[in-house]
């Protein structure tokens, strides 16, 4: 690991995630654009920034062959999608059926219906 | 003052209702037996320096093994005494005892299937397999020890921690959780579950899951960086590819439970909204959670029964695994696709029709891995020379059993018929033929199949046989009455019915076949006995009693305690196979590090069970002591460089010249 | 055959570096096990940020300067965690110790901004019981700086080694796991910020 340390790949990595962080924050506090694209870019800015931190921080991906390092992050990654975004889909469909003090404003939501 | 020293714990919550005063004098008579038995023989200081405090996974896997022994033996009588109840259950029968129906009152009759679940999913079963898995993995990879010694022997007392955590009632007092196996929620907030029996529950799980997450770890590290030069991936054992995919589970989905089990304790103990009906919270989101643990550690559960039915196919079949790389490849896909089925454990819970088919879907693919393997191993055995051996009796239970319970499985995997099936008998026919026909007969064949390496002598075939049938029908004649029952209605968990419902008599059935069952598993305590008694005549001189091909048996039996003295050079699949063929070779010995025994762990595990107990009984100084107790074990053990001894290659020597005396069973160890 | 190139090799490998190798990649494995943990409470935020049971919602609740003050803080400690480090592989001693002092101060001053923002919020009546959106915002913020309450310790600790016992083989190698500990914080606080605090003011 220490091979690919050196003070160039931390303050570039420091730098990037100063941006970053800054970009996200002012795209936030100066709502600068759309509810749905902010969401995604602010996510997308996040993701980057891990990225950014798991190269130029933790040097993950310059390891030599077999990169077990990378490749159980990537599996690990995939299950936490899998858990948190199935549980969002799950639960906001059994908060849609299940919910009864929601349901009127689900159904004004999702089916323009008035209770 | 007592509040303070006490917590909640007050005299009133010593054990005394009759069966729990039957339950703490059965534990206090087998712990005074046990002390009596060791002070009468002298072996206090034997079995601390070289078993308990032992780093030496044949010799931690020997200690699950036990361990996991005892807790059936008492899961089986929770399973007895559930059995009992349904039978005197029926209304024509009048109550006795406690209740008005059967013998045990409602309360009591939950605690006990819930007890019954949990023993047997995680003392029992995981137990068992990371038993088999330390005692055979590293032989079969070539190495000495597993990545993580210390961890190793730190793993197995919080495993203790938890066992002695779910059967604290019986020797404290209090209650154990009534809420199911999972303690669904609300029923097991405060709400509903005021007493103790549920933070029991959590602490056990939460003591003994950190056990099993370190040990996943450690077996993890250790097949996919401690092989011996020249064993790929692909030219592995087919058990230790079982093993790899079922600890990549573990350690994927441990943290998942420990979260969802924390959770609830921030309910309990903080009085927190993540589950309750109120203020916001959503119980549903704990049986989501809960069942992404749930079901992929069912998977954990069997899919090492599948390596072992490989190994024994092959062996027992006097050919190598038909079709090596689709194995693999199954239990790869088993592996990854246990994920994206969570959900057929709640269709019913109302996520709707959508997500209900993807998940059915899904349900129904994950069987098709299960099947190729089936079809490996029947063409295995086409052409080859089958030796009738006692494991390859359990193969053949377990195909008779596993294809008829996963069958009713995938029935089940249709949202429509689940709605009909959902929580009856016929879901806990299901699953108990999937454990028992396919995890436990699995571990029965394993145990009976690797005995001779680890113990030096065979186990008796004709009892192990006799165990078999009576297990096998025993089985039949239990579970089928139960897949008929839920087909007609029987909801699960039920501790009375009306007796016009017809169901008694084959309760009553059911009853009968668990009889037979208990007697199998009767002969199979008498077969451990009879082989001891005859060991001298059943000696494995050889090393390999069944003409194996992997790399076990190339040690001694039972192996020296350095496993081997030189790291064997792999060259194909089938280790022991190809260097059986080649000529023995001078082998030039060379120094090795060993590690030392270590009672940190006892320590460490010590502490984290007295932090459950205080969490348990919010015995607030005990939950700061027992912290930092844990704090001081780590920082100490972390500044422990010495933790590592050597055999010089002249030491080797002597000892490879005569291995019947530094087996590991006999060699005491040689630095504390 | 590429097949053996994944395979320590005990005539080549010194025992004790194989050993290490071994530890910092089970060490990453459990930081992978602990990321896991985090998703849960990550879900369980997710599923329960808006049931407020009538109570005030997370506009009203979070400071977006503040939180980015706390961010920045983090951010540059993993920056000089990652600085002692490569003092520690240059075997210099004292720069370690300087550069983990200014990263334990700068972790303290993250506790300390974080306690402040929770009694704030706990004297106003928002406590972790008052409903679901509290309690998982809570137990999440709390869980992180639970760990790095456990990091500071670790650093102390380590700390002392190097004083008394010197820049050993050892020591360094439970730098490594620290500083992976460390940057492995920093990259959690990076998605507590986006989901809680970001996501909460938009």
């Amino acid at each position: 690991m220490h091979k690919n340390a050196t003070t160039k790949s931390y303050i570039v990595g420091f730098l990037l995630s100063i941006v970053l962080t800054l970009a996200a924050y002012f795209l936030v506090a100066n709502h600068l654009l759309a509810d749905k694209i902010l969401l995604t870019s602010i996510l997308g800015l996040a993701v980057v920034q891990l990225m950014i931190q798991l190269l130029f921080f933790l040097h993950l991906g310059k390891e030599k062959k077999p990169r077990w390092n990378l490749m159980i992050l990537i599996s690990f990654v995939g299950i936490i999608l899998i858990i948190v975004v199935g549980s969002i889909i799950i639960t906001s469909h059994l908060n849609y059926n299940m919910m009864p003090k929601d349901m009127g404003q689900y159904m004004l939501q999702e089916e323009g219906m008035q209770k | 003052m007592e509040q303070f020293l006490l917590g909640k714990l007050t005299w009133s919550a010593l054990p005394h209702e009759w069966f729990t005063i039957g339950g703490t004098g059965a534990f206090f008579a087998l712990g005074a037996g046990v002390i009596a038995f060791l002070t009468y023989l002298k072996r206090w200081k034997w079995l601390w320096n070289n078993w308990l405090t032992s780093v030496d996974p044949k010799k931690i896997g020997i200690m699950y093994i036990v361990v996991a022994v005892f807790m059936f033996a008492r899961g089986a009588l929770d399973a007895a005494m559930i059995w009992l109840q349904q039978i005197l259950g029926a209304s024509n029968v009048p109550g006795v005892l406690e209740s008005q129906h059967g013998y045990l009152s409602s309360n009591h009759f939950q605690q006990i299937f819930t007890a019954h679940g949990d023993i047997m999913v995680f003392f029992v079963t995981m137990g068992f397999l990371f038993g088999l898995i330390n005692l055979i993995v590293p032989l079969q990879i070539g190495a000495r020890d597993l990545a993580f010694p210390f961890l190793n022997t730190l793993g197995f007392w919080l495993y203790v921690a938890g066992v002695v955590m779910i059967n604290c009632f019986f020797l404290v007092g209090g209650e154990f959780g009534a809420t199911g196996w999972l303690a669904i929620s609300p029923l097991s907030e405060l709400q509903f579950s005021p007493g103790v029996g549920v933070d029991y529950w959590i602490w056990s799980l939460q003591v003994s899951g950190i056990g099993t997450l370190i040990g996943g770890i450690n077996f993890f590290v250790t097949i996919l960086k401690m092989r011996a030069p020249g064993m790929t991936l692909m030219r592995m054992p087919l058990f230790t590819w079982a093993s790899l995919c079922s600890m990549s589970l573990v350690i994927t989905i441990f943290p998942i439970l420990a979260i969802t089990i924390a959770l609830l304790t921030m309910d309990r103990f903080f009085g927190m909204h993540f589950f309750t009906t109120n203020f916001g919270g959503n119980p549903m989101m704990y049986w989501n959670l809960i069942w992404m643990w749930g079901h992929p550690e069912v998977y954990v559960l069997i899919i090492p029964s599948f390596g072992i039915y490989s190994e024994i196919v092959s062996t027992f079949s006097q050919k190598k695994s038909f079709g090596y790389s689709s194995l693999v490849a199954a239990l790869i896909g088993v592996t990854v696709l246990s994920f994206s089925v969570w959900l057929h454990h709640f269709f019913t819970m109302g996520a709707g029709a959508d997500i209900n088919a993807f998940f059915g879907i899904m349900t129904m693919i994950i069987a098709i891995p299960t099947g190729m393997q089936i079809v490996n191993w029947a063409l295995t055995m086409f052409r080859g020379r089958i030796i009738y051996s006692s494991p390859m009796y359990w193969f053949f239970g377990f195909i008779s059993t596993f294809t008829f319970g996963g069958m009713a499985g995938v029935l089940m995997a249709s949202p429509a018929t689940d709605f009909q099936l959902h929580n009856s008998l016929f879901l806990v026919a299901h699953f108990h033929t999937m454990i028992v026909g396919g995890a436990l007969f699995g571990i029965f064949a394993g145990i009976t199949y690797w005995w001779p390496k680890v113990m030096g002598f065979r186990l008796n075939e004709r009892l192990g046989k006799y165990a078999f049938w009576f297990w096998l029908i025993g089985f039949f004649v239990a579970f089928t009455p139960l897949y008929i029952l839920g087909f007609m209605g029987a909801t699960r968990r039920l501790d009375h019915y009306d007796a016009s419902t017809g169901w008694q008599p084959l309760f009553i059935v059911a009853g009968v076949g668990l009889v037979i069952i208990m007697m199998g598993f009767a002969i199979q305590i008498l077969q451990i006995i009879v082989s001891i008694i005859q060991r001298k005549e059943n000696r494995d001189t050889t090393g390999d009693p069944w003409n194996g091909r992997t790399l076990e048996w190339a040690t001694s039996s039972p192996p020296p305690f350095y496993n081997f003295a030189v790291i064997p050079e792999v060259t194909s699949r089938d280790a022991f196979w190809e260097i059986k063929k080649q000529k023995k070779t001078h082998v030039k010995y060379k120094d090795i590090e060993l590690p030392k025994n270590t009672a940190m762990g006892i320590y460490l595990a010590g502490f984290v069970f007295l932090f459950g107990f205080a969490m348990v009984w919010h015995v607030i100084w005990l939950i700061l002591a027992s912290l930092i107790g844990c704090i001081a074990c780590v920082t100490i053990k972390s500044f422990d460089e010495n933790n590592e001894y050597t055999l010089t290659a002249a030491q080797l020597e002597r000892m490879e010249k005569d291995r019947e005396k530094y087996n590991f069973l006999k060699a005491d160890v040689l630095s504390s | 055959m590429k097949a053996t190139k994944d395979l320590p090799n005990e005539k080549t490998d010194n025992h004790k570096a194989a050993a290490d190798e071994r530890t910092i990649f089970g060490f990453w494995v459990y930081l992978m096990t602990d990321l896991l943990m985090f998703a849960g409470l990550f879900a369980a935020y997710a599923v329960l940020h808006n049931n407020t049971f009538g109570g005030p919602t997370t506009h009203e609740l979070f400071n977006l300067p503040f939180a980015l003050a706390e961010t920045l803080i983090l951010l540059t400690s993993s920056f000089t965690c990652g600085l002692g480090m490569l003092a520690a592989h240059k075997n210099k001693k004292n720069h370690v110790l300087a550069w983990f002092a200014v990263t334990f101060l700068l972790g303290l001053a993250f506790l300390g901004l974080e306690l402040s923002e929770f009694s704030k919020l706990v004297s106003e009546g928002n406590t972790w019981q008052r409903n679901a959106f509290l309690s998982s915002f809570f137990t999440l913020v709390a869980t992180h700086g639970l760990h790095i309450t456990v990091g500071l310790l670790w650093m102390s600790i380590c700390m002392g080694a190097v004083w008394f016992r010197g820049l050993t083989p050892g020591i360094t190698r439970k730098l490594t796991l620290l500083s992976m500990f460390w940057h492995f914080l920093d990259i959690v606080w990076i998605f507590i910020f986006t989901v809680v605090y970001l996501m909460g003011v938009m």
